[in-house]
Protein backbone atom coordinates (compact mmCIF):
# COMPACT_ATOMS: atom_id res chain seq x y z
CA UNK A 1 0.00 0.00 0.00
CA UNK A 2 1.10 3.66 -0.91
CA UNK A 3 0.98 5.79 1.95
CA UNK A 4 -0.75 9.02 1.12
CA UNK A 5 1.97 11.25 2.85
CA UNK A 6 5.07 10.11 3.01
CA UNK A 7 8.05 12.51 5.13
CA UNK A 8 11.20 11.60 5.11
CA UNK A 9 14.22 13.43 7.01
CA UNK A 10 12.04 16.81 7.07
CA UNK A 11 14.75 19.43 9.05
CA UNK A 12 14.08 23.29 9.50
CA UNK A 13 16.72 25.72 11.00
CA UNK A 14 16.08 29.10 12.64
CA UNK A 15 19.75 30.27 12.33
CA UNK A 16 21.42 28.24 15.23
CA UNK A 17 18.47 27.06 16.19
CA UNK A 18 16.89 24.02 15.51
CA UNK A 19 13.01 24.27 14.14
CA UNK A 20 12.62 20.38 14.05
CA UNK A 21 15.66 18.20 13.01
CA UNK A 22 15.60 14.51 10.77
CA UNK A 23 11.71 13.97 11.28
CA UNK A 24 10.39 10.83 9.22
CA UNK A 25 7.14 8.91 9.09
CA UNK A 26 4.41 7.45 6.84
CA UNK A 27 0.88 8.48 7.25
CA UNK A 28 -1.73 5.64 5.03
CA UNK A 29 -4.96 6.65 3.74
CA UNK A 30 -7.25 7.06 6.60
CA UNK A 31 -5.24 7.22 9.50
CA UNK A 32 -4.67 9.99 12.18
CA UNK A 33 -2.10 10.84 13.36
CA UNK A 34 -0.94 12.81 16.54
CA UNK A 35 1.69 14.88 17.60
CA UNK A 36 2.20 15.92 20.32
CA UNK A 37 5.11 17.97 22.96
CA UNK A 38 5.28 20.98 24.69
CA UNK A 39 5.32 24.80 23.72
CA UNK A 40 8.45 24.98 21.27
CA UNK A 41 9.61 21.48 20.95
CA UNK A 42 8.92 22.12 16.86
CA UNK A 43 5.62 20.58 16.24
CA UNK A 44 3.96 23.42 14.47
CA UNK A 45 7.39 24.23 12.89
CA UNK A 46 6.86 20.60 11.39
CA UNK A 47 3.31 21.03 10.23
CA UNK A 48 4.21 24.05 8.51
CA UNK A 49 6.96 22.36 6.65
CA UNK A 50 4.51 19.73 5.81
CA UNK A 51 1.59 21.84 4.66
CA UNK A 52 4.10 24.22 2.27
CA UNK A 53 4.09 27.27 4.76
CA UNK A 54 7.04 26.89 5.22
CA UNK A 55 10.08 25.65 3.19
CA UNK A 56 12.08 23.10 5.58
CA UNK A 57 15.88 23.15 4.81
CA UNK A 58 16.30 19.40 4.22
CA UNK A 59 14.36 16.57 3.85
CA UNK A 60 11.21 15.56 1.28
CA UNK A 61 7.77 15.58 1.47
CA UNK A 62 5.95 12.97 -0.71
CA UNK A 63 2.15 13.23 -1.05
CA UNK A 64 0.28 10.18 -3.57
CA UNK A 65 -0.97 12.98 -5.58
CA UNK A 66 -4.65 11.99 -7.65
CA UNK A 67 -3.18 12.61 -10.74
CA UNK A 68 0.53 11.22 -11.25
CA UNK A 69 1.29 9.14 -7.80
CA UNK A 70 3.40 9.81 -5.15
CA UNK A 71 5.12 13.04 -5.91
CA UNK A 72 7.47 15.69 -3.58
CA UNK A 73 5.36 18.61 -2.91
CA UNK A 74 8.48 20.57 -2.04
CA UNK A 75 10.02 20.11 -5.39
CA UNK A 76 7.08 20.73 -6.62
CA UNK A 77 6.28 23.92 -8.35
CA UNK A 78 4.27 26.51 -6.68
CA UNK A 79 0.42 26.86 -8.60
CA UNK A 80 0.78 22.59 -8.49
CA UNK A 81 1.10 23.31 -4.53
CA UNK A 82 -1.22 26.24 -3.86
CA UNK A 83 -3.71 23.83 -6.59
CA UNK A 84 -3.66 21.17 -3.96
CA UNK A 85 -3.71 23.54 -0.71
CA UNK A 86 -7.21 23.81 -2.29
CA UNK A 87 -8.08 20.64 -3.45
CA UNK A 88 -6.78 17.58 -1.63
CA UNK A 89 -5.44 19.25 1.47
CA UNK A 90 -6.77 21.28 4.42
CA UNK A 91 -5.64 23.03 6.78
CA UNK A 92 -7.21 24.51 10.04
CA UNK A 93 -6.29 26.72 12.01
CA UNK A 94 -5.95 27.06 16.00
CA UNK A 95 -7.36 30.76 15.81
CA UNK A 96 -10.10 30.23 13.10
CA UNK A 97 -9.44 33.94 12.53
CA UNK A 98 -6.58 33.26 10.78
CA UNK A 99 -8.03 30.36 8.70
CA UNK A 100 -11.79 32.41 7.93
CA UNK A 101 -12.14 35.59 5.90
CA UNK A 102 -13.97 37.42 9.13
CA UNK A 103 -15.77 39.81 7.06
CA UNK A 104 -17.44 37.54 4.50
CA UNK A 105 -20.34 35.52 5.45
CA UNK A 106 -20.49 32.14 6.87
CA UNK A 107 -21.48 30.83 3.60
CA UNK A 108 -19.16 32.68 1.73
CA UNK A 109 -16.42 31.58 3.76
CA UNK A 110 -17.53 27.60 2.81
CA UNK A 111 -18.34 28.77 -0.65
CA UNK A 112 -14.75 30.27 -1.25
CA UNK A 113 -13.01 26.64 -1.93
CA UNK A 114 -15.31 25.82 -4.32
CA UNK A 115 -15.20 28.98 -6.20
CA UNK A 116 -11.71 28.80 -6.28
CA UNK A 117 -11.73 25.16 -8.20
CA UNK A 118 -14.23 26.34 -10.50
CA UNK A 119 -17.54 26.52 -9.13
CA UNK A 120 -19.69 29.25 -10.77
CA UNK A 121 -23.32 28.30 -10.06
CA UNK A 122 -24.72 30.87 -7.06
CA UNK A 123 -27.69 28.10 -6.07
CA UNK A 124 -25.15 25.23 -6.07
CA UNK A 125 -22.38 26.46 -3.96
CA UNK A 126 -25.51 27.97 -1.72
CA UNK A 127 -26.84 24.38 -1.29
CA UNK A 128 -23.46 23.07 -0.55
CA UNK A 129 -22.60 25.18 1.66
CA UNK A 130 -25.78 25.19 4.15
CA UNK A 131 -25.28 21.54 3.65
CA UNK A 132 -22.00 21.93 5.19
CA UNK A 133 -22.99 24.32 8.05
CA UNK A 134 -25.62 21.67 9.01
CA UNK A 135 -23.19 19.19 9.46
CA UNK A 136 -20.66 20.60 11.55
CA UNK A 137 -23.93 22.29 13.53
CA UNK A 138 -24.10 25.31 12.96
CA UNK A 139 -27.81 26.41 12.59
CA UNK A 140 -28.41 27.06 8.55
CA UNK A 141 -30.34 30.37 8.99
CA UNK A 142 -26.48 31.68 10.33
CA UNK A 143 -25.77 31.68 6.87
CA UNK A 144 -25.29 34.92 5.80
CA UNK A 145 -24.06 36.30 9.08
CA UNK A 146 -20.39 37.15 9.88
CA UNK A 147 -18.07 35.15 11.62
CA UNK A 148 -17.34 38.04 13.97
CA UNK A 149 -21.44 37.33 15.25
CA UNK A 150 -20.62 33.28 16.05
CA UNK A 151 -19.33 32.43 19.22
CA UNK A 152 -15.53 30.92 19.42
CA UNK A 153 -16.84 27.02 18.88
CA UNK A 154 -18.61 28.08 15.98
CA UNK A 155 -16.01 30.01 14.58
CA UNK A 156 -14.05 26.78 14.71
CA UNK A 157 -16.62 24.63 13.30
CA UNK A 158 -16.91 26.85 10.20
CA UNK A 159 -13.14 27.07 9.61
CA UNK A 160 -13.90 23.34 9.88
CA UNK A 161 -16.47 23.53 7.38
CA UNK A 162 -14.94 25.50 5.23
CA UNK A 163 -11.89 23.26 4.62
CA UNK A 164 -13.66 19.67 4.03
CA UNK A 165 -16.29 21.34 1.59
CA UNK A 166 -13.96 20.43 -1.41
CA UNK A 167 -13.83 16.74 0.00
CA UNK A 168 -10.12 16.77 1.09
CA UNK A 169 -8.09 13.68 1.18
CA UNK A 170 -5.43 15.09 4.03
CA UNK A 171 -6.21 17.56 6.90
CA UNK A 172 -3.54 19.55 8.91
CA UNK A 173 -4.90 20.53 12.24
CA UNK A 174 -2.55 22.55 14.75
CA UNK A 175 -4.44 22.92 17.85
CA UNK A 176 -8.06 22.60 16.59
CA UNK A 177 -9.17 22.63 20.05
CA UNK A 178 -6.89 25.56 21.75
CA UNK A 179 -8.67 27.91 23.35
CA UNK A 180 -11.77 26.19 23.69
CA UNK A 181 -13.96 25.50 26.68
CA UNK A 182 -13.92 22.13 27.77
CA UNK A 183 -17.68 21.01 26.86
CA UNK A 184 -17.66 22.92 23.50
CA UNK A 185 -14.14 21.14 22.84
CA UNK A 186 -15.93 17.59 23.88
CA UNK A 187 -18.72 19.27 20.73
CA UNK A 188 -16.12 19.66 18.61
CA UNK A 189 -14.09 16.56 18.94
CA UNK A 190 -16.98 14.40 18.40
CA UNK A 191 -18.01 16.15 15.63
CA UNK A 192 -14.03 15.76 14.13
CA UNK A 193 -14.21 11.79 15.03
CA UNK A 194 -17.71 11.63 13.57
CA UNK A 195 -16.30 13.39 9.97
CA UNK A 196 -12.82 11.63 9.95
CA UNK A 197 -14.47 8.36 10.18
CA UNK A 198 -17.23 9.03 7.73
CA UNK A 199 -15.06 10.84 4.70
CA UNK A 200 -12.12 8.63 5.57
CA UNK A 201 -10.03 11.50 6.08
CA UNK A 202 -6.19 11.24 6.87
CA UNK A 203 -5.44 13.84 9.65
CA UNK A 204 -2.22 14.91 10.92
CA UNK A 205 -2.81 16.67 13.85
CA UNK A 206 -0.68 19.07 16.19
CA UNK A 207 -1.64 19.58 19.75
CA UNK A 208 -0.88 19.50 23.88
CA UNK A 209 -3.25 17.97 24.61
CA UNK A 210 -3.09 14.22 25.34
CA UNK A 211 -7.21 13.87 25.30
CA UNK A 212 -7.30 15.17 22.07
CA UNK A 213 -4.72 12.32 20.48
CA UNK A 214 -6.52 9.75 22.62
CA UNK A 215 -10.31 10.32 20.98
CA UNK A 216 -8.77 11.51 17.23
CA UNK A 217 -5.44 9.78 16.63
CA UNK A 218 -4.28 6.27 15.95
CA UNK A 219 -0.53 6.58 15.97
CA UNK A 220 0.94 9.02 17.78
CA UNK A 221 4.43 11.06 17.67
CA UNK A 222 6.00 12.65 20.95
CA UNK A 223 8.25 15.90 20.08
CA UNK A 224 10.74 17.26 22.50
CA UNK A 225 13.27 20.25 21.48
CA UNK A 226 12.86 19.42 17.62
CA UNK A 227 13.26 15.75 17.68
CA UNK A 228 10.76 12.64 17.42
CA UNK A 229 11.47 10.99 20.69
CA UNK A 230 8.90 8.24 20.80
CA UNK A 231 6.38 6.83 17.82
CA UNK A 232 4.02 4.41 18.14
CA UNK A 233 0.24 3.23 18.92
CA UNK A 234 -1.45 6.14 20.69
CA UNK A 235 -2.63 3.65 23.07
CA UNK A 236 0.76 1.97 23.34
CA UNK A 237 2.36 5.30 23.67
CA UNK A 238 -0.11 6.56 26.40
CA UNK A 239 -0.44 3.77 28.59
CA UNK A 240 3.14 2.91 28.38
CA UNK A 241 5.64 5.93 27.47
CA UNK A 242 9.14 4.67 27.31
CA UNK A 243 11.00 8.01 26.76
CA UNK A 244 11.37 9.92 30.29
CA UNK A 245 10.23 12.64 28.45
CA UNK A 246 6.71 11.01 27.49
CA UNK A 247 6.44 9.40 30.99
CA UNK A 248 6.64 12.98 32.56
CA UNK A 249 4.13 14.21 29.56
CA UNK A 250 1.82 11.35 30.42
CA UNK A 251 1.99 11.70 34.29
CA UNK A 252 1.43 15.89 33.90
CA UNK A 253 -2.05 15.19 33.11
CA UNK A 254 -4.44 16.18 35.95
CA UNK A 255 -7.03 13.24 36.89
CA UNK A 256 -10.21 14.60 37.87
CA UNK B 1 3.47 77.62 -25.52
CA UNK B 2 5.16 78.37 -22.24
CA UNK B 3 8.38 77.59 -20.03
CA UNK B 4 7.35 73.88 -19.55
CA UNK B 5 8.63 70.94 -21.48
CA UNK B 6 5.86 69.87 -23.62
CA UNK B 7 3.04 68.40 -22.07
CA UNK B 8 4.69 68.75 -18.54
CA UNK B 9 6.91 65.89 -17.78
CA UNK B 10 10.34 65.82 -19.13
CA UNK B 11 11.29 63.33 -22.25
CA UNK B 12 12.94 60.94 -19.72
CA UNK B 13 9.42 60.26 -17.48
CA UNK B 14 7.55 60.28 -20.78
CA UNK B 15 9.54 57.56 -22.48
CA UNK B 16 9.45 55.76 -18.71
CA UNK B 17 5.71 55.86 -19.05
CA UNK B 18 5.19 54.58 -22.67
CA UNK B 19 7.03 51.93 -22.20
CA UNK B 20 4.85 50.84 -19.18
CA UNK B 21 2.10 51.50 -21.57
CA UNK B 22 3.73 49.38 -24.66
CA UNK B 23 4.27 46.15 -22.00
CA UNK B 24 0.72 47.14 -20.86
CA UNK B 25 -0.45 46.93 -24.31
CA UNK B 26 1.11 43.81 -25.16
CA UNK B 27 -0.39 42.03 -21.70
CA UNK B 28 -3.66 43.31 -21.90
CA UNK B 29 -5.40 43.54 -18.24
CA UNK B 30 -1.55 43.13 -16.50
CA UNK B 31 -0.96 45.97 -14.08
CA UNK B 32 2.35 47.08 -14.95
CA UNK B 33 4.25 49.14 -12.00
CA UNK B 34 5.86 52.48 -13.08
CA UNK B 35 7.56 54.98 -11.80
CA UNK B 36 4.64 57.86 -10.68
CA UNK B 37 5.60 61.25 -10.39
CA UNK B 38 4.44 63.97 -8.18
CA UNK B 39 2.31 65.94 -9.79
CA UNK B 40 0.72 69.87 -9.36
CA UNK B 41 -2.78 67.98 -8.18
CA UNK B 42 -3.67 65.56 -5.06
CA UNK B 43 -3.96 61.98 -5.58
CA UNK B 44 -7.12 61.38 -6.21
CA UNK B 45 -7.61 64.35 -8.73
CA UNK B 46 -6.52 61.75 -11.77
CA UNK B 47 -2.83 61.83 -11.50
CA UNK B 48 -2.06 58.43 -12.77
CA UNK B 49 -4.51 59.56 -15.98
CA UNK B 50 -2.64 62.90 -16.54
CA UNK B 51 0.64 61.10 -16.63
CA UNK B 52 -0.47 58.66 -19.16
CA UNK B 53 -2.23 61.38 -20.99
CA UNK B 54 0.94 63.05 -20.95
CA UNK B 55 3.21 60.67 -22.39
CA UNK B 56 0.82 59.71 -25.52
CA UNK B 57 -0.10 63.65 -26.34
CA UNK B 58 1.54 64.60 -29.37
CA UNK B 59 1.74 68.75 -30.40
CA UNK B 60 -1.01 67.73 -33.07
CA UNK B 61 -3.16 65.84 -30.70
CA UNK B 62 -6.73 67.74 -29.82
CA UNK B 63 -8.19 66.71 -26.13
CA UNK B 64 -10.82 65.82 -24.42
CA UNK B 65 -11.47 65.66 -20.54
CA UNK B 66 -14.75 63.92 -18.69
CA UNK B 67 -15.35 64.33 -15.08
CA UNK B 68 -18.16 61.80 -14.16
CA UNK B 69 -19.33 62.19 -18.07
CA UNK B 70 -19.79 66.10 -17.96
CA UNK B 71 -17.12 68.55 -19.90
CA UNK B 72 -17.89 71.83 -17.29
CA UNK B 73 -16.89 70.42 -13.79
CA UNK B 74 -13.35 70.88 -11.91
CA UNK B 75 -11.82 68.34 -12.73
CA UNK B 76 -12.41 68.35 -16.01
CA UNK B 77 -11.94 72.36 -17.09
CA UNK B 78 -8.54 71.95 -14.60
CA UNK B 79 -7.52 69.60 -16.26
CA UNK B 80 -8.08 70.85 -19.78
CA UNK B 81 -6.36 74.04 -18.85
CA UNK B 82 -3.10 72.16 -17.49
CA UNK B 83 -2.48 70.66 -20.90
CA UNK B 84 -3.34 73.97 -22.85
CA UNK B 85 -0.54 75.65 -20.71
CA UNK B 86 1.83 73.11 -20.58
CA UNK B 87 1.31 71.45 -23.90
CA UNK B 88 -0.34 73.92 -26.12
CA UNK B 89 -2.93 71.22 -27.69
CA UNK B 90 -5.90 72.08 -28.68
CA UNK B 91 -8.71 70.92 -26.47
CA UNK B 92 -12.64 70.41 -27.25
CA UNK B 93 -15.63 69.15 -25.90
CA UNK B 94 -16.79 67.48 -28.56
CA UNK B 95 -16.24 63.45 -28.33
CA UNK B 96 -15.48 62.91 -32.32
CA UNK B 97 -13.07 65.69 -33.00
CA UNK B 98 -11.14 64.55 -29.37
CA UNK B 99 -7.92 62.14 -30.39
CA UNK B 100 -7.09 61.53 -27.01
CA UNK B 101 -9.78 61.68 -24.27
CA UNK B 102 -8.99 61.68 -20.17
CA UNK B 103 -12.12 60.18 -18.38
CA UNK B 104 -13.33 59.81 -15.15
CA UNK B 105 -15.72 57.57 -14.12
CA UNK B 106 -17.09 57.50 -17.71
CA UNK B 107 -16.89 56.05 -21.27
CA UNK B 108 -18.63 58.49 -23.89
CA UNK B 109 -22.08 57.32 -24.67
CA UNK B 110 -20.75 57.87 -28.71
CA UNK B 111 -19.02 54.91 -30.03
CA UNK B 112 -15.03 55.78 -30.10
CA UNK B 113 -13.01 55.53 -33.22
CA UNK B 114 -9.51 53.31 -34.24
CA UNK B 115 -8.05 57.36 -34.14
CA UNK B 116 -8.54 57.60 -30.45
CA UNK B 117 -7.02 56.86 -27.25
CA UNK B 118 -9.07 56.82 -23.62
CA UNK B 119 -7.15 57.46 -20.74
CA UNK B 120 -8.92 56.76 -17.61
CA UNK B 121 -8.38 57.72 -14.09
CA UNK B 122 -7.90 55.15 -11.62
CA UNK B 123 -8.00 55.27 -7.88
CA UNK B 124 -7.34 51.42 -6.85
CA UNK B 125 -5.83 49.34 -9.33
CA UNK B 126 -6.11 45.83 -7.75
CA UNK B 127 -9.49 44.43 -8.00
CA UNK B 128 -8.74 42.11 -5.49
CA UNK B 129 -7.99 44.76 -2.73
CA UNK B 130 -10.94 45.14 -0.77
CA UNK B 131 -10.73 41.29 -0.05
CA UNK B 132 -7.35 40.74 -0.28
CA UNK B 133 -5.57 43.33 1.33
CA UNK B 134 -1.58 42.08 1.05
CA UNK B 135 -0.17 43.07 -2.49
CA UNK B 136 2.29 40.24 -2.07
CA UNK B 137 -0.62 38.05 -2.15
CA UNK B 138 -2.94 39.27 -5.05
CA UNK B 139 0.05 39.78 -7.15
CA UNK B 140 0.63 35.98 -6.85
CA UNK B 141 -3.10 35.30 -7.15
CA UNK B 142 -3.33 37.19 -10.76
CA UNK B 143 -0.12 35.00 -11.81
CA UNK B 144 -1.54 31.81 -10.99
CA UNK B 145 -5.17 33.33 -12.17
CA UNK B 146 -6.32 32.32 -8.54
CA UNK B 147 -9.53 34.34 -9.33
CA UNK B 148 -12.18 32.48 -6.85
CA UNK B 149 -12.01 35.56 -4.40
CA UNK B 150 -13.31 37.43 -7.13
CA UNK B 151 -16.43 35.33 -6.88
CA UNK B 152 -16.55 35.14 -3.15
CA UNK B 153 -17.77 39.28 -3.60
CA UNK B 154 -20.33 38.63 -6.07
CA UNK B 155 -21.70 35.96 -3.87
CA UNK B 156 -21.66 38.28 -0.49
CA UNK B 157 -23.62 40.78 -3.18
CA UNK B 158 -26.32 38.05 -3.39
CA UNK B 159 -26.28 36.54 -0.34
CA UNK B 160 -26.74 39.90 1.06
CA UNK B 161 -29.18 41.94 -1.70
CA UNK B 162 -30.55 39.40 -3.37
CA UNK B 163 -29.20 40.33 -6.67
CA UNK B 164 -25.57 41.66 -7.75
CA UNK B 165 -25.80 45.44 -6.47
CA UNK B 166 -22.00 45.91 -7.42
CA UNK B 167 -22.98 49.31 -9.65
CA UNK B 168 -19.51 50.29 -10.56
CA UNK B 169 -15.91 49.01 -10.39
CA UNK B 170 -17.28 45.92 -11.54
CA UNK B 171 -14.65 43.51 -11.82
CA UNK B 172 -13.94 42.52 -15.93
CA UNK B 173 -12.12 39.11 -17.16
CA UNK B 174 -9.92 40.14 -20.67
CA UNK B 175 -8.63 37.92 -22.84
CA UNK B 176 -9.68 34.90 -20.30
CA UNK B 177 -6.84 36.01 -18.71
CA UNK B 178 -6.31 39.07 -16.04
CA UNK B 179 -9.00 40.02 -13.72
CA UNK B 180 -9.14 43.77 -13.96
CA UNK B 181 -10.98 46.82 -12.23
CA UNK B 182 -12.37 49.03 -15.21
CA UNK B 183 -11.81 51.46 -12.73
CA UNK B 184 -14.93 52.90 -11.42
CA UNK B 185 -17.25 53.47 -13.80
CA UNK B 186 -20.82 52.31 -13.67
CA UNK B 187 -21.80 48.80 -14.91
CA UNK B 188 -23.95 50.11 -17.36
CA UNK B 189 -20.42 50.99 -19.41
CA UNK B 190 -18.77 47.18 -19.08
CA UNK B 191 -20.45 46.20 -22.41
CA UNK B 192 -18.48 49.48 -23.94
CA UNK B 193 -15.24 48.19 -22.79
CA UNK B 194 -14.63 44.50 -24.95
CA UNK B 195 -14.34 44.69 -28.72
CA UNK B 196 -13.45 49.03 -28.60
CA UNK B 197 -11.84 50.28 -31.66
CA UNK B 198 -9.52 52.97 -29.50
CA UNK B 199 -6.92 52.13 -27.07
CA UNK B 200 -7.80 52.51 -23.50
CA UNK B 201 -5.15 52.95 -21.27
CA UNK B 202 -5.56 53.46 -17.57
CA UNK B 203 -3.16 55.05 -14.76
CA UNK B 204 -3.13 54.87 -10.58
CA UNK B 205 -1.00 57.87 -9.40
CA UNK B 206 -0.92 57.17 -6.10
CA UNK B 207 -0.57 53.04 -6.32
CA UNK B 208 1.73 53.60 -9.68
CA UNK B 209 0.14 51.10 -11.56
CA UNK B 210 -0.66 51.29 -15.39
CA UNK B 211 -2.44 48.60 -17.32
CA UNK B 212 -4.22 48.90 -20.38
CA UNK B 213 -6.31 47.56 -23.27
CA UNK B 214 -5.89 47.19 -27.11
CA UNK B 215 -7.96 48.03 -29.42
CA UNK B 216 -10.72 45.12 -30.27
CA UNK B 217 -10.05 43.13 -26.98
CA UNK B 218 -12.41 40.30 -25.41
CA UNK B 219 -13.75 41.89 -21.96
CA UNK B 220 -16.70 39.96 -19.80
CA UNK B 221 -17.90 41.01 -16.44
CA UNK B 222 -17.78 38.66 -14.00
CA UNK B 223 -21.15 36.77 -12.99
CA UNK B 224 -22.98 33.27 -11.83
CA UNK B 225 -24.57 31.23 -14.32
CA UNK B 226 -27.97 31.59 -12.62
CA UNK B 227 -27.39 35.51 -11.36
CA UNK B 228 -25.76 36.77 -15.03
CA UNK B 229 -24.55 40.13 -15.68
CA UNK B 230 -26.88 43.11 -16.08
CA UNK B 231 -26.15 46.11 -17.33
CA UNK B 232 -28.12 48.51 -15.58
CA UNK B 233 -28.97 51.93 -15.90
CA UNK B 234 -32.13 54.65 -14.05
CA UNK B 235 -35.14 53.32 -15.46
CA UNK B 236 -35.95 56.85 -17.04
CA UNK B 237 -35.20 58.97 -19.91
CA UNK B 238 -32.91 61.94 -20.34
CA UNK B 239 -35.13 64.97 -18.97
CA UNK B 240 -33.39 67.61 -21.66
CA UNK B 241 -32.76 65.93 -24.15
CA UNK B 242 -34.87 62.68 -23.61
CA UNK B 243 -32.53 59.66 -24.55
CA UNK B 244 -33.60 56.15 -23.71
CA UNK B 245 -30.16 55.17 -24.04
CA UNK B 246 -27.86 56.39 -22.31
CA UNK B 247 -26.60 56.61 -18.50
CA UNK B 248 -28.29 59.17 -16.44
CA UNK B 249 -27.66 61.44 -13.59
CA UNK B 250 -30.22 61.95 -10.65
CA UNK B 251 -29.89 65.46 -10.00
CA UNK B 252 -32.02 67.36 -7.18
CA UNK B 253 -33.26 70.94 -8.99
CA UNK B 254 -34.99 72.41 -5.56
CA UNK B 255 -35.74 71.85 -1.64
CA UNK B 256 -38.89 69.94 -2.49
CA UNK B 257 -38.22 67.08 -3.87
CA UNK B 258 -38.06 68.40 -7.20
CA UNK B 259 -35.80 65.97 -9.37
CA UNK B 260 -34.33 65.76 -12.83
CA UNK B 261 -32.73 62.59 -14.71
CA UNK B 262 -30.30 63.93 -17.58
CA UNK B 263 -27.16 62.49 -19.56
CA UNK B 264 -24.25 62.08 -17.11
CA UNK B 265 -22.45 62.15 -21.09
CA UNK B 266 -23.09 66.35 -21.60
CA UNK B 267 -21.51 66.46 -24.81
CA UNK B 268 -23.43 63.53 -26.07
CA UNK B 269 -26.93 65.91 -24.41
CA UNK B 270 -25.94 68.70 -25.75
CA UNK B 271 -25.71 67.22 -29.47
CA UNK B 272 -29.02 65.69 -29.30
CA UNK B 273 -30.58 68.80 -28.02
CA UNK B 274 -28.81 70.86 -30.64
CA UNK B 275 -30.12 68.87 -33.28
CA UNK B 276 -33.89 69.51 -31.85
CA UNK B 277 -34.43 66.24 -29.50
CA UNK B 278 -36.11 67.81 -26.25
CA UNK B 279 -36.79 65.54 -23.12
CA UNK B 280 -39.87 65.69 -20.65
CA UNK B 281 -38.34 68.41 -18.48
CA UNK B 282 -39.36 71.14 -21.26
CA UNK B 283 -43.45 71.20 -21.36
CA UNK B 284 -44.58 70.98 -24.97
CA UNK B 285 -42.31 68.33 -25.93
CA UNK B 286 -43.40 65.57 -27.34
CA UNK B 287 -41.95 62.96 -24.59
CA UNK B 288 -44.30 64.44 -21.77
CA UNK B 289 -43.40 63.88 -17.97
Amino acid sequence: MTPLLSVQGVTKHYGAHIGCADVSFDLYPGEVMGIVGESGSGKSTLLNCMAGHLPPDAGQVIFDTRGDGPRDTLTMSEPERRMLGRTDWAFVHQHARDGLRMGVSAGGNVGERLMAVGARHYGDIRERATDWLDRVEIDSDRVDDRPTTFSGGMQQRLQIARNLVTGPRLVFMDEPTGGLDVSVQARLLDLLRGLVRDMGLSAIIVTHDLAVVRLLADRLMVMKSGRVVEAGLTDQVLDDPQHPYSQLLVSSVLQV
Amino acid sequence: MSDYNFAYLDEQTKRMIRRAILKGLAIPGYQVPFASREMPMPYGWGTGGVQVSAAVLTPDDTLKVIDQGADDTTNAVSIRSFFERTAGVETTTTTQEATVIQTRHRIPEEPLSEDQILVYQVPIPEPLRFLEPRESETRKMHALEEYGLMHVKLYEDIARHGHIATSYAYPVKVEGRYVMDPSPIPKFDNPKLGDMPAIQLFGAGREQRIYALPPYTQVVSLDFQDHTFEASKADQVCGLCGAEDSYLDEVIIDDKGGRLFCCSDTDYCEGRRARGYKGPAFPGSEVAA
